[in-house]
């Protein structure tokens, strides 16, 4: 109750006209940079940094808060309307967002990424007010180990989205995997699958490698279409979210949530994972409610992942505030802020400077709410944007595809990685290929393999250091009655239709997504 | 640029373009064209070389040291080998230099890079950052002897972070130190973290005993007592609540001084008096006292060298490193 106070007396100070015109302007100018392609939240808080500087530390903070939160909800509009995610966390949102933007409900995707975006926001915050400190001493005791065994959790997930025919989505995950490979091997500074390349040294970064498959891929397949294919225009479609999307939200919304907000918090969490499992879960749910829209632009699969991906990110509050440690990109730029604007975080912080925390704590709250306010009317302003006619569009597409994978690294050679995935794209649609196994291979291969070797590293070989931390066992056991009851199930009563989905072979040839 | 007050189509081309210049890094002012300069920096914006390139090319905008302007440019990839490939591919041009360090060195080795730093034109060395060996408050080690006996009794039981992938300074650390107190250094286990945050957070949950890495990141859990310094690296020893009781290894008796540095190369191929002219342009910038403001902001030493007594620093160091992949069978 103390700290309830205490958040209020951080309300009591940043509330004045002047600070929330400087938050409006603050959420304006982060959604205006967040949907510049390729400039994900930590470029664009980067970036509009400086524009704070010289204002007091309150007004600096609330302008700080609408920068980060635009910055993060102007990704997900590109991902939504363009298929072009600025960032890994705004893969998941832009699978079925852009397939709801492509059926004429772009505005309710984007009116449920941001109202997810503000629950889940609203909560973490909430959340990061009254455990951060609890919860920052646990969170390090979680290593390695806890982290593999969720990524191998993960990988057991994904078997759920390959699509109709294993073989294909196999296929689509080992190519995934292989893309992943490709780069610098951490521990030994060894190159791999390089070619003397030393741009390939670095890795393929995963924005180029989702803008290539999704967006070129499909630029092009359409393209190929045009002619033959009757012109499909995009229907208009209603403005604002109807009874029934705020039924089917609000599930997603709390749940995206929960998934998020644990993985923000710990130090290596991130929120890929977390948008990913969300995404799934949504997909499992719908499917044993029987209205599974998925791979034709559920709302639920923009509600869960976005929802999770804001949660994650207040969950960064927690390590940062408490023990002064910036785990993702965007949390590394916000240490500097917060050190500019003369908040030294770390063990001390919550007792040395407490009256600066709240009002941080409190602009942060301000600046979701306004997110919110100014976003949602802009919703279907946005969403007129596909009513350009279809060549000029893609031509847009592409155009913003390309200048996003360009300005990520500023090689021209990213150009050239781009072109490549996106006729890797191309292909796999034509035969049938599931492009979603191949980004998440992408962005689950190189996490799980750092876990595998950092894991391996610290128990010196032994392989029972994979089961040395109690969370581990726990994720472990949970893997083991995944895979085992359907199996079991099976025997004792062979009911095919149950069997089949529990075993997570879609029997349906349009589950393939794209 | 562009005013305000244009139509709203005006304005977001605008935006659009200064965001893109902004990320771009390029801050372009006008002056005596002729004597135009570029930087190169060879990682990302924010990192420890584009910090030290920015402040120098700072200093010497502000003091009209150049006589004319920077176009300060980060080439990212490799770990700075692209922007070494590109400084010498720009053979001969007397307008282009390149902010790099200890990093690149061993970088170059990884990715097998045909040719090393002392390829370039080296001109000065600007600064250096000590590092140090750091461990959790509850760790049995007191003092870095305690560290050393137990490291030499079993060198495999002694897990060891750094926030460098290998040929990287934090990596180079503790395989010199290692092989300096007769360890091998095929025999330590080393776990590369990115960077300073997830290695702290490693050491805070007592996942790895002992880490190495820049003192600076470290300071907020030092002067608490999360964490204790057993030793640092360089020369003297450092400042601060937590940090000056540690001694230097030579101190603690062992033979390394390891410091992390970064200087300003030119291309290959510049004719000895621009050389001159450049190092006499550092040597300038260097005696400033918005440099000597720089270095204390940012916690830097202040370790300058030029010309030929560079060099032959570059060239030990570089051999240094070498060595201690070889050791490694990294090579």
């Amino acid at each position: 109750m103390d700290n309830l106070s205490l958040l209020m007396d951080g309300f009591g100070s940043v509330l004045t006209p002047q600070n929330l015109l400087f938050a409006c302007i603050g959420v304006l100018l982060g959604t205006f940079v967040g949907v510049l392609p390729g400039i994900g939240p930590a470029m664009a808080v980067a970036l509009l940094l400086p524009v704070t500087y010289g204002l007091d530390p309150i007004g600096a903070f609330i302008m700080f808060a609408g920068i980060y939160y635009g910055g993060m909800y102007g990704g997900s509009t590109t991902s939504i309307l363009l298929n072009t995610p600025g960032e890994s966390a705004s893969v998941m949102t832009a699978l079925e967002g852009n397939l709801m933007a492509r059926a004429g409900r772009a505005s309710q995707a984007l009116a449920t990424a941001a109202i997810g975006s503000f629950i889940a926001g609203t909560i973490g915050t909430l959340l990061v007010v009254f455990f951060a400190p609890a919860l920052a001493s646990v969170a390090v005791e979680i290593g390695a180990p806890s982290y593999f065994a969720l990524m191998v959790l993960a990988m057991i997930m994904v078997t759920s989205v390959l699509g109709g025919s294993p073989l294909r989505g196999f296929i689509a995950l080992f190519l995934g995997l292989t893309i992943g490979l490709v780069g610098l091997d951490l521990n030994t500074g060894q190159p791999r699958l390089s070619f003397d390349q030393p741009l390939l040294a670095d890795r393929i970064d995963v924005v180029v490698v989702a803008v290539g498959i999704f967006a070129l891929g499909e630029a092009l397949w359409v393209a190929a279409h045009l002619r033959r294919s009757p012109l499909h225009v995009i229907p208009v479609g209603r403005p604002w979210m109807d009874r029934t999307d705020f039924k089917r939200s609000w599930g997603p919304w709390l749940r995206g949530t929960a998934y998020g907000f644990p993985f923000g918090a710990l130090p290596a969490g991130g929120a890929e994972i977390p948008t990913f499992l969300s995404y799934l879960t949504e997909k499992r749910i719908a499917k044993r409610k029987g209205v599974d829209e998925f791979g034709k632009g559920a709302i639920e699969g923009v509600a869960g992942p976005e929802a999770a991906n804001n949660a994650s990110a207040a969950g960064t509050f927690v390590p940062l505030l408490a023990l002064g440690l910036p785990v993702t990109a965007t949390s590394a730029v916000m240490l500097a802020a917060l050190q500019g604007y003369g908040i030294e975080p770390g063990p001390g912080l919550m007792t040395d400077q407490p009256e600066l925390v709240w009002a941080l704590l409190a602009s942060l709250l301000i600046g979701n709410a306004l997110l919110l306010v100014l976003n949602l009317p802009l919703a279907p302003v946005w969403a007129k944007l596909l009513r350009i006619p279809r060549p000029q569009l893609y031509a847009g597409i592409l155009f913003f595809a390309a200048l996003g994978a360009y300005a990520a690294n500023l090689q021209a050679f990213d150009l050239l990685l781009l072109v490549l995935l996106g006729l890797l794209g191309l292909a796999m649609r034509r035969f049938g290929l599931p492009v979603l196994p191949l980004i998440l291979g992408v962005i689950l291969g190189p996490l799980m393999e750092l876990r595998l070797r950092e894991a391996m590293a610290i128990s010196g070989g032994e392989v029972s250091g994979l089961w040395s931390e109690p969370l581990a066992v726990v994720i472990y056991v949970v893997v083991a009655i995944a895979v085992a009851a359907p199996l079991a199930l099976r025997r004792v009563r062979p009911a095919p239709s149950d069997v089949a989905e529990e075993l997570d072979i879609p029997a349906v040839e349009e589950e393939k997504v794209r | 640029m562009m005013r305000r007050r244009t139509r709203q189509a005006v304005a977001t081309v605008a935006a659009l373009a200064s965001a893109l210049l902004l990320a771009t890094g390029c801050g372009v002012t006008r002056g005596d064209q002729s004597r135009d300069l570029t930087m190169l920096i060879p990682n990302s914006p924010g990192g420890g070389y584009d910090q030290t390139g920015r402040a120098a090319v700072a200093v010497m905008e502000n003091g009209d040291i150049t006589g004319g302007s920077f176009e300060v440019t980060n080439v990212i990839g490799a770990g700075g080998s692209v922007a070494m490939t590109r400084l010498m591919n720009a053979e001969g041009d007397e307008r282009t230099l390149m902010t790099a360090g200890l990093g690149v060195v061993g970088s170059l080795y990884s990715f097998g890079a045909p040719y090393s730093m002392d390829d370039a034109t080296p001109l000065a060395q600007l600064i250096e950052d000590q590092e140090g060996v750091l461990v959790p408050a509850d760790s049995p080690y007191e003092t870095i002897d305690d560290l050393v006996q137990a490291w030499r009794d079993d060198p495999a039981s002694i897990v060891v972070g750094g926030g460098s992938s290998p040929g990287g300074p934090d990596h180079l650390f503790p395989m010199q130190l290692a092989s300096t107190v007769d360890i091998d250094p095929r025999d330590v286990s080393y776990v590369p973290y990115d960077g300073g945050g997830p290695l702290t957070s490693a050491l805070l949950g007592n996942k790895i005993d002992v880490g190495f890495s820049g003192v600076g990141e470290f300071e907020g859990q030092l002067s608490s007592g999360e964490l204790r310094l057993l030793a640092v690296s360089g020369e003297e020893r450092l400042k601060g609540e937590g940090i000056s009781d540690a001694p230097t290894l030579t101190e603690a008796g062992i033979d390394l001084v390891f410091t992390n540095w970064r200087g300003v190369w030119a291309p290959p191929g510049i004719s000895d008096e621009r050389r001159d002219e450049l190092i006499g342009m550092l040597e300038e910038m260097h005696e400033t006292p918005e440099w000597q403001q720089a270095l204390e902001d940012n916690g830097w030493i202040d370790e300058f060298k030029t010309g030929d007594e560079f060099t032959q620093f570059l060239r030990e160091q570089d051999e240094r490193v070498a060595t201690t992949l070889e050791e490694l069978d990294l090579l």
